[in-house]
């Protein structure tokens, strides 16, 4: 049964309902989309009793306001952007109970700058080819295919029982800062690349411009050389892949990227940092350091790991 | 020839299935795409066939790199030699070409030396091969189209065109899938919708088959247009 549980009184800078993304229909051109930070999104939907992939708000650098209009169990992880209710500041990483008539709001960006919001139950949306993201360029999942406006209303789904209270092992709570290292797989077109390029790349500091989104971060930094050309015969692109165009400055692909693309790719973002970079801010700085594939996957199970356990508790 | 593999990240390999755009590779890539989903292996969520790639992304959690490449040749190894299981279909996709739709139409033609009708008839004479599918959702890569017909794009893009365009980039022709800007030379337009989330099949196309454009009048365009909006309509298609 649908019913209301927040009305949107200010609807924050860009605050989207994501899931784990629209899989299954890169095939036909369809854009996955999805949570930016996946790890947030995860922990904010166990802790609050829902399935790992259920849909939550990602609220970008400055956070809704949002009023309660009836009892229910909320958490809010990833980014902190110094989360209130009722002028109060409330814990993150940990579910809570909202009151009717309360006010959910957000301050200062503090650390990180993309949250999640999860109710219990989850969020009444149309699932469109199997997820409830929003890809706004397509205007398609979530509200209507856009972000939250003023004086929106959102429906909860199925009323369930979540203890409020619960909350994550502080160990697996992750750090955001402005400097951060994230750890590539090279290739698979590496060989276009320059000697100079492959170890400017692997050494080299990198700064995330204004010109980043959820579809891709444009970075700025020491020039990457082609050997011949920047261009490839497009083919798919995968989350976190790595484009260098002909001005040599690369591009990290994110959630909203195109299914495929016609520039090489010098690495791949592994998987478990990907939430690092959806933390990232405009002006922080990324440098890149290579691993093999096989411990990349140990990292991912690690995490994956975290995540599963808290399932098992939880569900 | 020989296939090599590409780790994409660490949830994600690239078979290369060789360097230059043909038909052949393509049907090489469907012909595994089908085997592929006939397998089922268990951790992959989903594949794109490209121009002469396929991408297989999956769960580390499920199947590692080292396996799943293991698995890929297994596969890659019975099937060499075969031939595509299911035949190509040929999509026919009603056109309506010139008039207020496909206001390019006279450039192409005086560009290339043709008339107006010449241009139809060589544009709507011909199989178009669907190469991949990307860009937006829906949006076909097409192979095949005659030179005689290749026009250069517009030199200003227009700021919107319609979902359902038909039109020409230098030796590529396409259809708009989704409203957007572009700097295509629009000859035409399909009253077909080949994105439409709502329904129960989102995407019309997809790749390995064909197309082909059939001209029709603007009161044919019309009456099709009709049905689309009732949820009647049926696209036809043969096999190659």
């Amino acid at each position: 049964m649908s019913r209301p549980l927040f009305q949107v009184i200010k609807p924050g800078l860009l605050t989207t309902f994501q899931d784990l993304g629209r899989t299954g229909y890169q095939e036909y051109g369809v854009v996955v989309a999805g949570a930016m930070d996946d790890y947030s999104l995860q922990i904010a939907n166990l802790l609050v009793g829902n399935q790992r992939n259920e849909a939550a708000l990602e609220v970008t650098m400055m956070g809704p306001t949002l009023k309660v209009i009836e009892d229910t169990v909320i958490s809010i992880c990833g980014g902190n952007l110094s989360p209130r209710v009722n002028g109060k500041p409330v814990p993150m990483w940990k579910s809570i109970a909202v009151k009717e008539g309360q006010l959910i709001e957000f301050g200062q960006p503090l650390e990180g700058i993309r949250s999640y919001i999860s109710v219990a139950g989850g969020f009444d949306l149309p699932v469109v080819m199997g997820s409830k993201s929003t890809f706004l360029k397509a205007k398609l999942g979530g509200l209507n295919g856009r972000a939250l406006e003023k004086e929106d209303m959102l429906y909860g789904s199925e009323q369930v029982h979540t203890i409020a209270g619960r909350s994550l092992h502080y160990d697996a709570i992750p750090e955001y800062k402005k400097e951060i290292t994230v750890r590539v797989i090279l290739g698979p077109h590496q060989n276009a690349f320059t000697k100079e390029a492959l170890d400017t790349f692997l050494s080299s500091a990198y700064k995330i411009t204004p010109q980043s989104d959820r579809m891709g971060y444009r970075l700025n930094g020491p020039e990457l050389k082609h050997k011949t050309s920047a261009d490839i015969i497009s083919e798919a692109i995968p989350l976190g892949g790595i484009q260098v165009p002909a001005n040599g400055q690369p591009i990290i692909l994110m959630a909203d990227r195109q299914t495929t693309g016609g520039y090489t790719r010098i690495a791949t973002v592994i998987a478990a940092d990907m939430p690092k970079l959806a933390q990232a801010t405009p002006g922080a700085v990324v440098r890149f350091e290579e691993i093999s594939v096989d411990e990349a996957q140990e990292l991912y199970l690690r995490k994956e790991k975290i995540v599963s356990v808290l399932e098992k508790i939880v569900l | 020839m020989t296939l090599t593999y590409h780790p994409l990240g660490d949830t994600g390999i690239q078979l290369v299935f060789g360097q230059t755009i043909s038909e052949e590779t393509n049907q090489h890539i469907r012909l595994f795409a089908a085997r592929l989903k006939a397998e089922q292996i268990e951790g992959i969520m989903e594949w794109v066939p490209a121009y002469t790639t396929l991408s297989i992304f999956y769960r580390p959690e499920k199947i590692r790199y080292q396996a799943l490449k293991e698995r890929l040749e297994q596969l890659y190894d019975r099937i060499q030699g075969g031939v595509a299981d299911a035949a190509s279909l040929v999509y026919e996709i009603p056109t309506y070409y010139g008039g207020e739709t496909g206001t390019d139409l006279a450039f192409v033609a005086e560009h290339n030396g043709l008339s107006e009708e010449e241009v139809i008839r060589i544009h709507s004479g011909q199989d178009y091969l669907i190469y991949m599918m990307g860009f937006v959702p829906g949006f076909p890569y097409l192979g095949g189209m005659p030179e005689a017909i290749a026009t250069p794009r517009r030199e200003n893009p227009r700021a919107k065109i319609e979902a359902g365009s038909v039109g020409i980039a230098a030796s590529q022709t396409g259809i708009y899938s989704l409203e957007s800007p572009g700097g295509w030379q629009i000859i035409g337009k399909a009253p077909v919708k080949l994105y439409d989330p709502e329904s129960q099949k989102p995407i019309l196309l997809s790749s390995g088959h064909y197309l082909r454009f059939v001209s029709v009048s603007k009161s044919e365009y019309d009456a099709i247009a009709e049905a689309v909006r009732a949820g009647e309509y049926k696209i036809n298609s043969k096999e190659k």
